[in-house]
C-alpha cells in the first residue's frame, strides 16, 4: 500500500468518532463560525458573499470542508499552503482575490462556476478539499471549464501557483498557455477508493439551501 | 526480524493498489447490501403503484421515471412472482432462448434484476454474456488521445487503430477548447485507416451534441446517468433531461448510448446506503426507459471504487450482464486503469473478452498510457501483441488482428498527410512535413514536435465562428488530393440521413453496411451456435508475424 495509511486511519477514526458522536462533539463551538484549522490557516465566514463588480478580481471558491473539517489534500498538501500558492499566483499578476465558500454542492465544476459568477472579472477557481481544481468562466456551461486539474494526486504546490497565475491572466483578458496537464494512469489504482472516502466526508457538509459565504482567511 | 518473503510480497504491484473495507451504510459495498430494497411491484389500472418496496407517494424522480417508462407491464406481475433463482438458471440454460429470457427480464424491477444476477458465479455470468449480448459478433472500441492534444498524432494513431481492427473510436481533450481539432483529426484518421469506423469526442454534453450536429463526430457515448437523485441533481440533470438529450441525437440521425457504472454514486458521496450494483441497475432501467439503444457500463471511470472492495470485479461483470438482460447494446468498459498488477488487469477483462460483448473495451488505449487522457486505460498500445496473442491462444475474437509494420506506417503517414492537406485547405495553422514524419513513426507525444497551442486555440475559435461543418472537411480533403478519404468522410455523414445505424449495437463494415442486433442478432443456444470464427477470420487472428513457419526451417 502506498497511499498514506495515516490519512486513511484518520478518516476512519473520524468516521467512527462521528458514528458514536453526540457527547464527544465539542459543545463550545464558537457562535461566529471561526474554525481554526490545523496548520496555520484560519477560515472565517462573514455571512453571505456578494457578487463582485471589480473587473480586476479573481474569486476562489472553496468546497464545504476545505480548511475546516479537512485540512490537507489527498497527497497531504496542507490547505494553507495550497491556498497561499493560488493567491500568490493571482497577486503576481497584479490582481485582487476574494475567497468564498460554496455549500450547495461538492462538485468542483459547480463550485468553480459559482466562484466565476461571484467574480467581478467573471473568472473563478474552484477547489475541493482533496485538491481537485478548476478554472472557470461565468459564461461557460457549468460542466465545461477553462482549465481542469482532475487528478488531484498529481497537483503540486508549483501547479497551484500556476493555476492562480493563469486565472488572473484570463481575468485580464489574456490568453495564457494552459498549465501543462499531468497524467498518471496509476493515480486511480492508488487513490480512487480513498478519494471516494474523502469526497463522502466533504459531501456530508453540503447544504442545498445555503448561499455562498464570504470568507476571510488568515495565515499565521 | 521481518520475513524476507513478506518483504518481497509487499513490493509487488498488487500491493500498490488501494483497498478498503466495506462500509454498507454509505454504499461502499459492491452488491448484496443489507440496505438494498426487496423486489416488489404492484400495478393498478395499468400504472405501477409500488416499486421495490416504495409506494408511488414515496417515489423519487428515478422511481417515477422507471415505473412509467422502463418496465414492460404485460408480464410484470408474473415475472416478478418468479423465483430469482429460477430466472438465474434460465439465463445459463442453453435450452432457454435469449428471447424467452428477455420476455421475463424486460419486466423486472431494478431490485429483482440485482437479486437475479446475485445468484450467478462469475463463470455463469460469462455464460449469460455469451448468450445475452445483442449483436452476433463481438467488436472493440479504442481511445485516441494525447497529453498535448496534438491533432497530427491523433490522426496517425486513429489510422493505425483502424488497421488493427477497432470498430469505434473515442477521443477527449487535455484542454477543452482543443475539442474540434481532436474530433476532426480522429474522424479523418479513422476513415483513412478503414472506411466505416464511428468516431466520437467525449466532452461537456452541450458541446458534444453541437460537434455531432456539425458533423465533427458520428456518435456519442458520454451521456451519464446516475442511480440516485442527488447525484443527478449535482450535474443539473434529471432522467427526463437526459431522455430529451437522447432524442436530440436521434433527431439528427446520430447514434448514441448512455454511460453509467458501479461506484459513481458512492464516489460522488450520494449512494443513499445502497449497493453499487443495485444503483447501477437503476441507471440501466433509466437508460431503457429513455428509449436509448445501449449503454457503456462496467464502472468505467469509477473502477477504482468497486475494485477496492470485496467482490467488486464480479459486480462489474454482473452490471454488464444486467445491461444485456435489458436488451441494450453492451459496451463493457475494460477501459480505465484500476491496478498496478498485470495479473489483476487481465483477470478483470477475462469475462468480457472470453464471452464476447458488443464492444469489449470502451476503450482500449490506442496510445501508450501516458498519453491516455481518460487517465489511463486497462489496455494500451504497448499491449497490442499481448491482446492478439491471447486471442490466438484461446481462439477468441476480441476484435483486433495482428498487423504488419509496413501497413501501419503507410496508414499513419497517409492520415497525417490527409490532415495536413485538410488543415491547409481550411486555412488552419500549418502542419509541417516534420510533424507528418514524426507522427508516422511516433509511439507517443514524447516523439512529437510541439505545436503552438495559442495559435491552434485561436484558429479553432475562428473556425467555429465561421460555421465550418463536416461537409467542409469533405470538400477540403477532396481539394487536398485525398478523394478516397473525402469519400469515406462523406459516406459517414450520409449515414445520419439513412439512420440505419441507430439500431441496437450497430457497427459498419468497410463497405458501410450496418451490422446490428436487427440484421445479425446473437442467436447463441449452445455449442456450435451463435458467432463462429470463420476460417478466413481465424487466419487473420492466428497469423502473428513473429511465429516461426515450419517450411522456413
Amino acid at each position: 500500500m502506498t497511499f498514506d495509511e495515516n490519512t486513511l486511519r484518520s478518516v476512519i477514526e473520524e468516521v467512527l468518532k462521528e458514528m458514536g458522536a453526540g457527547q464527544s462533539t465539542p459543545a463550545a463551538a464558537p457562535a461566529a463560525s471561526t474554525i481554526p484549522a490545523a496548520g496555520k490557516l484560519t477560515v472565517t465566514e462573514d455571512g453571505e458573499a456578494r457578487k463582485g463588480s471589480a473587473a480586476d478580481e479573481v474569486v476562489i471558491g472553496l468546497a464545504p470542508a476545505f480548511g475546516t473539517k479537512q485540512t490537507k489534500t489527498i497527497v497531504d498538501l496542507p490547505h494553507d499552503k495550497v491556498l497561499r500558492e493560488i493567491i500568490a499566483g493571482i497577486e503576481e499578476e497584479g490582481l485582487k482575490w476574494r475567497v468564498i465558500k460554496v455549500y450547495r454542492t461538492s462538485d468542483v465544476s459547480f463550485i468553480a462556476h459559482d466562484a466565476a459568477e461571484y467574480s467581478g472579472s467573471g473568472i473563478g477557481i474552484g477547489i475541493q478539499s482533496k485538491g481537485t481544481t478548476v478554472i472557470h468562466q461565468k459564461d461557460l456551461p457549468p460542466l465545461s471549464n477553462l482549465e481542469l486539474f482532475s487528478q488531484a494526486p498529481l497537483i503540486d504546490l508549483d501547479t497551484y501557483r500556476k493555476i492562480g497565475k493563469n486565472a488572473a491572466k484570463y481575468a485580464k483578458g489574456e490568453a495564457p498557455t494552459p498549465v501543462p496537464t499531468k497524467n498518471d494512469q496509476m493515480a486511480r489504482p492508488t487513490y480512487q477508493a480513498l478519494s471516494a472516502l474523502l469526497h463522502i466526508k466533504e459531501t456530508e457538509l453540503v447544504d442545498n439551501n445555503k448561499k455562498p459565504q464570504a470568507v476571510s482567511v488568515s495565515f499565521q | 526480524m521481518k520475513s524476507k518473503r513478506f518483504e518481497v510480497l509487499a513490493a509487488r504491484p498488487v500491493n500498490q493498489d488501494g483497498y478498503v473495507q466495506e462500509w454498507p451504510e454509505v454504499g461502499l459495498i459492491a452488491m448484496n447490501s443489507p440496505f438494498d430494497p426487496k423486489p416488489s411491484i404492484k400495478i393498478e389500472n395499468g400504472v405501477i403503484t409500488e416499486l421495490d418496496g416504495k409506494t408511488r407517494a414515496e417515489f423519487d424522480m428515478l422511481d417515477t421515471f422507471i415505473a412509467d417508462h422502463a418496465i414492460r407491464l404485460e408480464n410484470a406481475e408474473k415475472a416478478m412472482a418468479m423465483d430469482s433463482l429460477e430466472i438465474a438458471r434460465m439465463i445459463v440454460d442453453i435450452n432457454v432462448s435469449r428471447k424467452e429470457v428477455l420476455d421475463i427480464t424486460l419486466s423486472l424491477t431494478p431490485a429483482k434484476l440485482t437479486e437475479v444476477v446475485g445468484k450467478l458465479t462469475i463463470v455463469e455470468i460469462m455464460m449469460g454474456m455469451t448468450k445475452m449480448r445483442a449483436r452476433m459478433m463481438p467488436a472493440n472500441q479504442c481511445h485516441v488521445t494525447n497529453v498535448r492534444d496534438n491533432p497530427v498524432q491523433i490522426a496517425a494513431d486513429a489510422a493505425e487503430a483502424a488497421v488493427r481492427g477497432f470498430a469505434e473510436m473515442e477521443t477527449t481533450v487535455a484542454v477543452a477548447r482543443y475539442a474540434p481539432f481532436n474530433a476532426m483529426a480522429l474522424f479523418v484518421g479513422a476513415q483513412t485507416g478503414r472506411p466505416g469506423i464511428m468516431t466520437q469526442c467525449a466532452l461537456e454534453e452541450a458541446t458534444e451534441l453541437m460537434l455531432g450536429m456539425r458533423g465533427f463526430t458520428t456518435y456519442a457515448e458520454t451521456i451519464s446517468v446516475y442511480g440516485t437523485e442527488p447525484v443527478f441533481m449535482d450535474g443539473d440533470d434529471t432522467p427526463y433531461s437526459k431522455a430529451f438529450l437522447a432524442s436530440c441525437y436521434a433527431s439528427r440521425g446520430l447514434k448514441m448510448r448512455f454511460t453509467s457504472g458501479t461506484g459513481s454514486e458512492v464516489q460522488m458521496g450520494y449512494a443513499e446506503g445502497k449497493s453499487m450494483l443495485y444503483l447501477e441497475a437503476r441507471c440501466l432501467a433509466v437508460t431503457k426507459g429513455a428509449g436509448v439503444q445501449g449503454t457503456q457500463n462496467g464502472s468505467v471511470s469509477c473502477i477504482g471504487v468497486p475494485a477496492g472492495v470485496p467482490g467488486g470485479i464480479r459486480a462489474v461483470a454482473a452490471e454488464n450482464l444486467i445491461a444485456m438482460l435489458l436488451d441494450l447494446e453492451s459496451t463493457t468498459s475494460n477501459d480505465q486503469t484500476f491496478t498496478h498488477s498485470d495479473l489483476r488487469r487481465v483477470a478483470r477483462t477475462v469475462p468480457q473478452l472470453f464471452s464476447g460483448t458488443d464492444y469489449i473495451c470502451s476503450g482500449y488505449s490506442a496510445t501508450p498510457n501516458y498519453d491516455n487522457m481518460f487517465a489511463g486505460s486497462n489496455w494500451d498500445a504497448e499491449d497490442y501483441d499481448d491482446w492478439t496473442i491471447i486471442q490466438r491462444d484461446m481462439k477468441i475474437d476480441g476484435g483486433l488482428q495482428p498487423v504488419r509494420e509496413e501497413d501501419v506506417l503507410k496508414a499513419r503517414n497517409k492520415a497525417a498527410r490527409a490532415l495536413q492537406g485538410m488543415f491547409r485547405e481550411l486555412g488552419l495553422p500549418e502542419i509541417t512535413d516534420a510533424e507528418v514524419e514524426a507522427a508516422t513513426y511516433a509511439n507517443g507525444s514524447n516523439d512529437m514536435p510541439q505545436r503552438n497551442v495559442n495559435e491552434d486555440l485561436k484558429a479553432i475559435e475562428d473556425m467555429m465562428a465561421r460555421k465550418v461543418t463536416g461537409v467542409d472537411f469533405v470538400k477540403a480533403l477532396d481539394r487536398a488530393g485525398f478523394p478516397d478519404v473525402a469519400h469515406n468522410v462523406y459516406n459517414m455523414l450520409r449515414q445520419k440521413v439513412a439512420g440505419d445505424y441507430l439500431h441496437t449495437a450497430s457497427i459498419f463494415d468497410k463497405d458501410f453496411h450496418v451490422l446490428s442486433a436487427v440484421n445479425v442478432p446473437n442467436e447463441y443456444h449452445g455449442p456450435m451456435t451463435g458467432y463462429q470464427i470463420s476460417e478466413e477470420r481465424w487466419n487473420e487472428l492466428k497469423n502473428i508475424p513473429n511465429a516461426i513457419r515450419p517450411e522456413d526451417i
